[in-house]
């Protein structure tokens, strides 16, 4: 420990000696203890130390032990590499995905499509999914009886609460293909849209999920029905915290509904709905695979538009497990620098951040 | 001014009536669809003709399912995974949670920190297969081979239910804490005499966020429990709607009722346990979505 003279010594004046402050040795002492005072401590209130002991082994085994799998990504283990690649042959897995050299040409065009998949998906939720819940809490609002309210919640929230095996299936059901050979019609909800107009009845009857056209939007509205009344709860508490004065105000300088909504309501949940767009946007990446693998598995035809980049690492994992790891490594550290760019940009704006 | 006010009023009114509702009953009806297809005949499920009361009513396809010991048996694996997970998860959290409420808890913001990283960065599913593949390997080694323990103890933890469990104990009035301690108290009868007590609601709120999705639970059970017959339930779904939904051939079912209804009946008794306690859980719902708690 490096010190500057004045820190250490004072100066006695009557001898004109310099000699070592007293307290700066506490310190030190201190400071050169620091780990068997932590130690002392920690033995001392040991019973409080053993508590932590299940949750930080759980986090360790199975949530950073995966971390550390992610540096396969940098491994090299199953291609020849080209002479020019030795010096940077820790990032060869990224480069082949990135650039599609050599063997990973084919699978390089994959990522691209890939990564492009899973930032449409999360962009058309964004843009569809995100404002939904709000648009739903607002009209909670309106409803002055609360056993009509809670009963039009109750109803909205309980998608949430089933599994998605159980929300697929009932997808995969309602817009099931017909077939030609027995002369059965597509599912019901396929019917209804053909009858609409808004699809062809040879798209109906081919299937929807066989479709790679309507996978975002058969993946924005499933998720709409999943998600948007349990995910307008947290708006709806901020709407009814507004008191009810500032409506009054609002009202007695002649403000509508619209002006109401406009100048009282938006302005109070600002807050809410920065931080709920922060989450939205730090998860974009995240997409949940179960839901894709369990709408698009065994149709290939739908991966066009339905394959998102841990789908990908899915499937690649058995032939190049470095490569599936580089993909997700590459999805995941841009998954963070959105957390921290949208944190950072909320806080410049609005004075808002998460952390 | 007073009439305009009146119109807009209404218009937003009537708008939020009929909007809500339209969705509401949207929402409801897939399930709805499923309890009437699941007891309808065969000539209607499979010709769609069932729009959302049930057709020409069976219970043939309930008995199928109720009379196979595949369906009994995922059914009690779900039931194993739901109970053991749900109380190994809550124990675990409900420790975690509680030192992390301690102020005077050493590298307590390093500890929220490592919790709190779990939310914003996650390895990824091939990462994550990989080590439920070692994980899975140990456990074999030291004798535990029941594929369905690496479920219970490996999977279904989440940060976010031990923050809320932190939050819930830090509202607990420290001088009850002391006055406990004066009293004689070990830190384990704090817990459980004061702590426990006190924050009842939020214990059993999360304890149903874990028992719903260890119920829940498809991907992992299915990927690593090698054993068919430990399988639980939503695999046992998943796997009889992959047999069942592309049969072209429907001439080789030869049952009375559709293969759909089958699949129907399976995925309506999958939801009724959740039917059942969803009325309790209500009143819970704002906590569980509690963001202030990951303020740091």
């Amino acid at each position: 420990m490096k010190r500057k003279a004045d820190d250490y010594l004072i100066l006695d004046e009557a001898t004109g000696t310099y000699r070592e402050d007293p307290e700066q040795v506490v310190r030190d002492d201190v400071e050169k203890h620091y780990w068997l005072n932590v130690g002392r401590t920690i033995l001392k209130d040991w019973r409080l130390y053993v508590m932590l002991v299940p949750m930080l082994l759980v986090f360790l085994f199975w949530r950073y032990m995966p971390m550390y799998e992610l540096l396969g990504s940098f491994k090299v283990d199953d291609v020849v590499k080209p002479v020019a690649d030795q010096y940077f042959k820790g990032f060869s897995n990224f480069k082949g995905l990135l650039m599609g050299t050599g063997t990973y040409s084919g699978l390089s065009v994959d990522f691209w499509r890939a990564m492009r998949n899973t930032f449409l998906l999360s962009f058309y939720g964004l843009l569809f999914g995100f404002p939904m819940p709000i648009i739903l809490a607002l009209f909670f609002n309106e409803v002055r009886s609360n056993a009509a309210r809670s009963a039009l919640q109750v109803m909205t929230y309980l998608p949430k609460f089933m599994s998605t095996v159980v929300m697929t299936s009932l997808v995969v059901m309602l817009i099931k293909q017909g077939s030609a050979a027995s002369n059965t019609p597509p599912g019901i909800l396929s019917q209804a849209l053909a009858s609409l107009g808004l699809i062809s009845a040879e798209t109906a009857q081919n299937g929807l999920l066989n479709n790679p056209d309507y996978f975002r939007a058969i993946y924005q509205v499933s998720g709409i029905w999943e998600t948007a009344g349990y995910d307008s709860i947290v708006f709806f508490a901020a709407i009814i915290a507004i008191s009810p004065t500032s409506y009054e105000a609002a009202q007695i300088d002649g403000a509508g509904k619209w002006a109401q909504m406009r100048y009282v309501v938006l302005p109070s949940i600002l807050s809410t709905i920065v931080i709920m767009l922060i989450t939205r946007i730090g998860s974009m990446l995240s997409i949940g695979y179960e839901k894709v693998l369990l709408l698009s598995e065994g149709r290939i035809a739908s991966y066009q538009t339905a394959e998102v980049v841990s789908t990908f690492a899915w499937r690649v994992k058995g032939s190049q497990s470095g490569l599936a790891s580089a993909a997700e490594m590459m999805n995941n550290v841009i998954g963070m620098l959105l957390v921290i760019g949208a944190n950072t940009i909320a806080r410049k704006a609005s004075n808002v951040s998460l952390y | 001014m007073k009439r305009k006010l009146e119109i807009s009023e209404l218009i937003f009114k009537i708008l939020a009536y009929t909007f809500l509702t339209v969705f509401a009953l949207l929402c409801l009806y897939p399930f709805l669809y499923a309890i009437s297809a699941s007891i309808s005949g065969r000539h209607a499920v499979e010709y769609k003709e069932i729009i959302l009361l049930p057709k020409a009513v069976q219970f043939d396809a309930f008995a199928a399912m109720f009379g196979s010991n595949e369906f009994w048996n995922s059914y009690s694996n779900t039931l194993f995974l739901t109970i053991y997970g749900t109380i190994w998860s809550l124990v675990v959290a409900i420790l975690g949670g509680y030192a992390l409420s301690k102020k005077r808890l050493l590298f307590r913001k390093s500890l929220n920190f490592f919790l709190v990283f779990t939310m914003w960065f996650s390895a990824g599913i091939v990462p994550q297969y990989l080590n439920y593949i070692a994980t899975k390997q140990v456990f074999n080694g030291v004798g535990i081979m029941d594929d369905k323990w690496l479920v219970v103890i490996a999977m279904g933890m989440a940060a976010m239910n031990i923050i809320l469990l932190r939050n819930a104990f830090e509202n607990v009035p420290s001088e009850i804490e002391e006055a406990a301690i004066v009293d004689g108290a070990t830190e384990m009868q704090v817990l459980s005499k004061v702590y426990i007590p006190m924050s009842k609601s939020t214990i059993a709120t999360v304890a149903l966020f874990f028992a719903i999705s260890r119920w829940n639970g498809y991907f992992w059970a299915r990927q690593m429990i090698s054993n068919i017959n430990e399988q639980p339930l939503q695999v046992f779904i998943r796997n009889r709607l992959e047999q069942y939904t592309d049969l072209e051939q429907l001439a080789t079912w030869t049952e009375n009722y559709a293969a759909d209804s089958l699949i129907f009946a399976l995925i309506v008794c999958s939801i009724i346990p959740i039917l059942i306690i969803y009325p309790f859980i209500q009143k819970y719902f704002a906590k569980g979505t509690n963001v202030g708690g990951v303020k740091e």
